[in-house]
């Protein structure tokens, strides 16, 4: 049987009693989200806090608002309610398409999007998305607000920006014009992490050459975006053998491990071939967008 | 420390350790062993209950994140000594074998109709694809689900009794 070693439970009213709590309980206590990373973790003590401060209570996290050029959504936002919203899926198809396979549906009930980026597991679908989306994480600590972009808040392989003080509280996706994204994940069975996964968020010029573009990778050992083969796509027309070029250049940037989800060879052409596929369809919907 | 929660419409209250997950507050504090609990990693998903009416797997719930919330389980599936439609139609088209997945699939299956009364086979599929079947192989589970929504007020005698036409079809 699988249970966690003991700890202190508390639920967190607001924002701020949570910040307090984090403050009170000092480093031996963590933020209980979905739960759906940190009590796996706990059964198998590979995560061990004295305090859980459960903040599902606070329904102020849980939102989706559109903004001007942004949309706001709450860390506390299920993976259910994202892939259910009708502006996220308007506005960010990448995102309606990795959480149509991320985990399963019961499990997306209750993990967050907050859990998941600060989870930041290498093979974190939406570490990926808001990287691409070049998304805002909006943070709270006890000296107020601060503002990072996902590069700056996604360190490293389940490391973040975030101190043990702070809280996650929003992720900002500004809305681009004339703009499409897309994200494709090999999967060994429905359900599980990826073997690996592309995601790519394009914004076209009004001539229809694309003037930004985003490529991540997830699970194949990619930090930060494919720096290289953006440059590739930038200011060129959206064609099957520029998509062909870029793929390259993303699979020549990642550094996958061999484990048993597949040896290297293998995730470095998914890396290639998710890469083109993610590319056409982005392009694909951008153009739509610009014609629409 | 002490937890209520609404469970099957009854209010209960216990005092426990904060690590008690739902599966086993469900289980052994309460003594409801319909729910089943199988792989303990969130994976097969026998242990789906519903918690304000949504589906989640109680193995990775902490009985306390429960506290103040509604939670139901199989054995509040039936009402007045009526079996719940889903369970009829798991009776119907042999939707189980052993029965071990059964209460999560049931659960996960009102959830689904109590949203949309009219899934499609593929609505069925996905929405029980974070769930196991080592028997069935789902084709039956699913048609149990459609005999569901096609007999949305069943009550009453279960299939099998020989009241429902159904039963002659079968
Ligand atoms: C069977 C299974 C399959 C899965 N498959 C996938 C998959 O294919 N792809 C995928 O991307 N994910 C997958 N997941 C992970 C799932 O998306 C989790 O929900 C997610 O990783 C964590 O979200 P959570 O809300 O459950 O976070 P929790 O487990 O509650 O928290 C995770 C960590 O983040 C911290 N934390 C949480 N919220 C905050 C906050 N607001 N501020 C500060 N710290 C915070 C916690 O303290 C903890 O350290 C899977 C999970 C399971 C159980
Ligand atoms: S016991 Fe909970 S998912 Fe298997
Ligand atoms: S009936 Fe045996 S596992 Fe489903």
């Amino acid at each position: 049987m699988q249970i966690p070693a003991a700890f202190d439970y508390v639920r967190a009213s607001s924002i701020d009693d949570a910040l307090a709590l984090l403050q009170q309980h000092g480093p031996e206590s963590r933020v209980l989200a979905g739960g759906h990373s940190l009590l796996p973790m706990m059964k198998l003590r590979l995560a061990r806090p004295e305090w859980l401060i459960d903040i599902n209570e606070l329904t102020e996290l849980d939102y989706i608002r559109r903004d001007a050029d942004v949309l706001r959504i709450g860390a506390m936002t299920r993976h259910t309610t994202l892939l259910e919203s009708p502006d996220v899926g308007r506005l960010f198809p990448i995102v309606r398409d990795a959480e149509q396979v991320i985990a399963d549906p019961v499990v997306r009930n209750r993990g967050t999007i907050g859990g998941s980026l600060c989870q930041a597991d290498p093979a974190e679908d939406l570490s990926t998305v808001c990287k691409v989306l070049r998304a805002e994480a909006v943070i709270r600590g006890p000296n107020g607000e601060r503002v990072l972009r996902m590069d700056e808040f996604h360190r490293g392989p389940y490391e973040t920006a975030l101190e043990q003080t702070e809280l996650l509280c929003e992720v900002r996706l500004p809305v681009r014009q004339r703009s499409g994204s897309a994200y494709e994940k090999v999967e060994r069975r429905v359900g599980d992490w990826a073997v690996a996964a592309a995601g790519a968020a394009v914004a076209l010029a009004p001539d229809g050459t694309i003037e930004d573009a985003a490529v991540g990778l997830t699970a194949v050992g990619l930090e930060g975006t494919a720096t290289e083969a953006e440059t590739l796509l930038r200011g060129k027309r959206p064609a099957e053998e520029l998509f062909a070029e870029a793929g390259r250049a993303a699979a020549a940037a990642c550094d996958p491990v061999a484990d048993q989800r597949g040896p290297v060879d293998y995730k470095r052409h998914l890396a290639d071939e998710l890469t083109r596929r993610v590319l056409r369809r982005a392009c694909g919907r951008a153009g739509a967008e610009r014609e629409g | 420390m002490q937890v209520s929660m609404k469970v099957n419409g009854e209010e209960v209250t216990r005092e426990i350790e904060p690590r008690v997950l739902l599966v086993h507050f469900i289980r052994e504090e309460l003594g409801l062993t319909g729910t089943h609990w199988g792989c303990d990693t969130t994976n097969c998903g026998t242990c789906v209950v519903l918690l304000d009416g949504q589906p989640v797997k109680s193995c990775t719930v902490l009985a306390a994140s429960a506290h103040g919330h509604e939670v139901r389980t199989v054995e509040g599936l039936a009402s007045n000594g009526s079996l719940d439609p889903v369970q009829q139609g798991f009776m119907a088209e042999h939707g189980l074998q052993c029965g071990f997945c059964t209460p999560g699939m049931m659960l996960t299956a009102r959830a689904l109709l109590d949203k949309n009364p009219h899934p499609d086979e593929l609505q069925i599929r996905q929405a029980i694809s974070g769930q196991i079947c080592r028997c069935t192989g789902y084709a039956t589970i699913v048609r149990s689900v459609q005999w569901a929504a096609e007999h949305p007020a069943a009550a009453g005698d279960p299939p099998g009794t020989g009241t429902d036409e159904e039963d002659v079809r079968a």
